[in-house]
């Protein structure tokens, strides 16, 4: 077993080099990335190793070459798209949901799109509206899409060579204020993280935390925060399928549940994970499911705003402590904040 | 005096003569290298795309365009921004996300806005303004109004998809749009060569049917008079006309890029061409203004810029409730 430390996007350069050197049909596609190394250097050097037929850069044109991937995918070989910001897939989300989600079905199984989309989301470091989205929900609910979410380097790492081997198109998703987080971590094969497998970050008797993504940091810290309760937290690690049995089994064992998410309350994964388990464990839990995410409102620029937008550590303690001491679902700050008004 | 009267008047001195067209971009110019201080010094959040180099183009515009002709910009919109009308407080004030800023700080560097001088929300995504100009030129057309719009786009975008559908739209329906590219020769990290086979984006109105016009992008003059002639044709129902403005950053793409993908020597030779130099040197020559005059300007320039930055960072953040306000119109909510 070989451990090493990397930064973030330096273990999800590892996972994307070990592919492209075991796997002669694996080749990265996107903006940026071979010359210029990928504007989160996610890519770097990649091309001086593998050549420009393997790391090939593209002009902005993401429906251009995303489709391209689509079909060299469909073709034989296993395409890693990179969407500098995954809110650039917009003006290409057609190929992605509507053709490569469905050519499987469609082929009663005969063309298949082995394809991953990985790209930076997510809110924190300031960079307004249309930079900061997790994005998430775009790709949910699409049957035939595969739908990850990295929380540190180990799976930065061990899920992008999962999705990458996987027969199915998946998209996996890194936030960006992770990418400079040095972690220690496994690389090769037992670094490798199975898809549609939830991690038990720590274990505890009293609640079940379950999140994604930069909230698992956050919750370890609420965590820390709440020194007179036991949290179990959990981090489902992939969205599409997500991990039904770690987290039911958990919640069981605690009788409460606390879902944090990095997303809207409104069609956020939270509301599946709330109803799965209030439909499991009906009348075994001490507590009804509570839910923390971010407002139903676009993400802020300034810093106090963006602050406030995403849960905070703070936040989460204190949501998960009046749901223990109270018996019932706190409700969120911005409608505490109605109500006064 | 509103903030919106302010930006407007702002946008009238343009057309009282080439001494103020001068000054906008000197105080462009300030203003971007005081945003850049202001990165360095910790005031700046998430990223921000600097237009030093591509001052002419922002104010040949802004001079061409009237205020109620609608501009769909990109997220290197500072110094149109300002052209517009935006007065330097407004902009840096929203870069560093404060109340002052000219949407109280909620957008950003990427997302400056102020309708009342015809800039739309602008575009943090690669070419989706092209489509919004398109239909605000479609909004003129509906109503048979002579105003017009502008969508004004970089060299990369020209490879989007939706430059293609909307030149052709456009083109089709003789909308009252003009298609202005800021032909920079770079799109993010790659130059233009590697990314696009025709050296001039002009040539590609010819699939259009639209006239496609090369103007020199460092020259205020010839930008306003080649925008001028495309937004005449507009208004004439003539249908669009694609501009490209050949013009240079000197900064990378943005806050993070050093721009060390470029040829060595390149941005000397353009400096040699630069904007506020070439304008000075025409103001000289005419006898329009002398010497003592262009310093006076540029220290007046400097102390208003100086000023804008201390009302900024007097300026406190926005409240938090906020991020709750303008998400949908108030009797929905």
């Amino acid at each position: 077993m070989t451990t090493t430390r990397l930064r973030v996007r330096q273990a999800v350069l590892q996972a994307l080099h070990d592919e492209l050197e075991s796997d002669p049909d694996v080749v990265l596609i996107g903006e940026d990335i071979a010359a210029a190394g990928g504007v989160f250097k996610a890519t770097e050097g990649l091309v001086d190793t593998f050549g420009p037929k393997r790391v090939i850069d593209t002009p902005i044109s993401e429906m251009g070459f995303l489709g391209a991937a689509v079909g060299a995918a469909a073709t034989g070989l296993k395409p890693v798209v990179e969407m500098m910001f995954i809110e650039f897939i917009g003006v290409a989300l057609d190929q992605l949901t509507t053709q490569a989600a469905r050519f499987r079905y469609l082929s009663r199984g005969r063309v298949t799109v082995p394809l991953v989309v990985r790209g930076s989301a997510g809110a924190g470091l300031g960079f307004g509206a249309q930079h900061s989205q997790m994005l998430d929900h775009w790709f949910r609910g699409n049957a035939g899409l595969k739908v990850c979410v990295v929380s540190n380097a180990q799976n930065a790492y061990g899920l992008l060579r999962s999705a990458i081997r996987d027969p199915d198109p998946v998209v996996v998703l890194e936030p960006r204020v992770l990418y400079g987080e040095r972690q220690e971590l496994v690389v090769g094969e037992e670094g490798i993280v199975p898809l549609g497998k939830a991690r038990t970050v720590r274990e505890g008797g009293d609640v079940t935390v379950v999140t994604a993504g930069a909230m698992v940091p956050v919750v370890e810290q609420a965590a820390a925060l709440m020194s007179d309760t036991s949290v179990e937290i959990v981090d489902l690690q992939t969205l599409v399928p997500w991990d039904t049995d770690t987290v039911v089994a958990s919640t069981a064992s605690t009788g409460r549940l606390v879902v944090v998410e990095e997303g809207p309350w409104t069609g956020g994964w939270s509301n599946d994970v709330a109803a799965h388990v209030s439909s499991e464990l009906f009348g075994r839990l001490r507590a009804p499911v509570a839910r923390v995410t971010c407002p139903d409102a676009p993400i802020p620029h300034s810093g106090p705003l963006e602050a406030r937008y995403l849960p905070s550590p703070e936040y989460v303690a204190e949501q998960t402590t009046r749901l223990i001491t109270t018996g019932r679902a706190p409700l969120p700050w911005w409608a505490e904040e109605e109500k006064v008004q | 005096m509103s903030a919106d009267d302010v930006s407007l008047k702002r946008r009238q001195a343009l057309q009282d003569g080439p001494v103020q067209r001068l000054e906008r971009m000197m105080e462009i110019r300030r203003v971007e290298e005081s945003v850049l201080e202001l990165f360095n010094d910790g005031y700046v959040r998430g990223s921000t795309h600097l237009a030093i180099g591509q001052e002419a183009v922002a104010v040949g515009l802004a001079a061409a365009a009237r205020p109620t002709d609608m501009v769909a910009c990109t997220y290197r919109g500072h110094g149109t921004a300002l052209a517009l009308g935006l007065p330097p407080e407004a902009v840096i004030g929203e870069i560093c996300g404060r109340q002052v800023g000219c949407t109280d700080g909620l957008g950003g560097s990427m997302h400056l806005v102020e309708p009342d001088v015809g800039l739309l929300p602008t575009f943090a995504i690669v070419g989706a303004g092209i489509p919004v100009a398109t239909g605000a030129a479609l909004t003129a057309w509906v109503r048979g109004t002579d105003d017009a719009a502008v969508a004004v786009f970089g060299d990369g975008t020209a490879n989007i998809g939706a430059f293609h559908e909307s030149l052709n739209m456009a083109a089709t329906m003789k909308l009252p749009v003009v298609f202005l590219c800021e032909n920079n020769l770079y799109g993010e990290y790659s130059r233009i060569d590697r990314t696009t086979p025709v050296a001039d984006i002009a040539d590609r109105a010819a699939a259009y049917a639209m006239p496609g016009v090369v103007v020199d992008g460092q020259d205020v003059d010839a930008v306003t008079a080649a925008i001028g002639e495309a937004l005449a044709r507009a208004r004439a129902g003539e249908g669009p006309t694609l501009v490209e403005a050949k013009t240079y950053r000197y900064s990378g793409h943005s806050r993070t890029d050093a721009g060390a993908y470029r040829p060595d020597g390149e941005l000397d030779q353009w400096k040699q061409r630069d904007p506020i130099e070439l304008g000075t040197a025409r103001l000289l020559e005419s006898g329009i203004a002398t010497q003592e005059d262009v310093a006076a300007l540029e220290a007046s320039v400097a102390e208003r810029v100086q000023a804008a930055v201390d009302i900024v960072l007097a300026s406190p953040h926005p409240d938090e409730t906020e991020i709750l306000r303008h998400v949908l119109a108030p009797a929905n909510r």
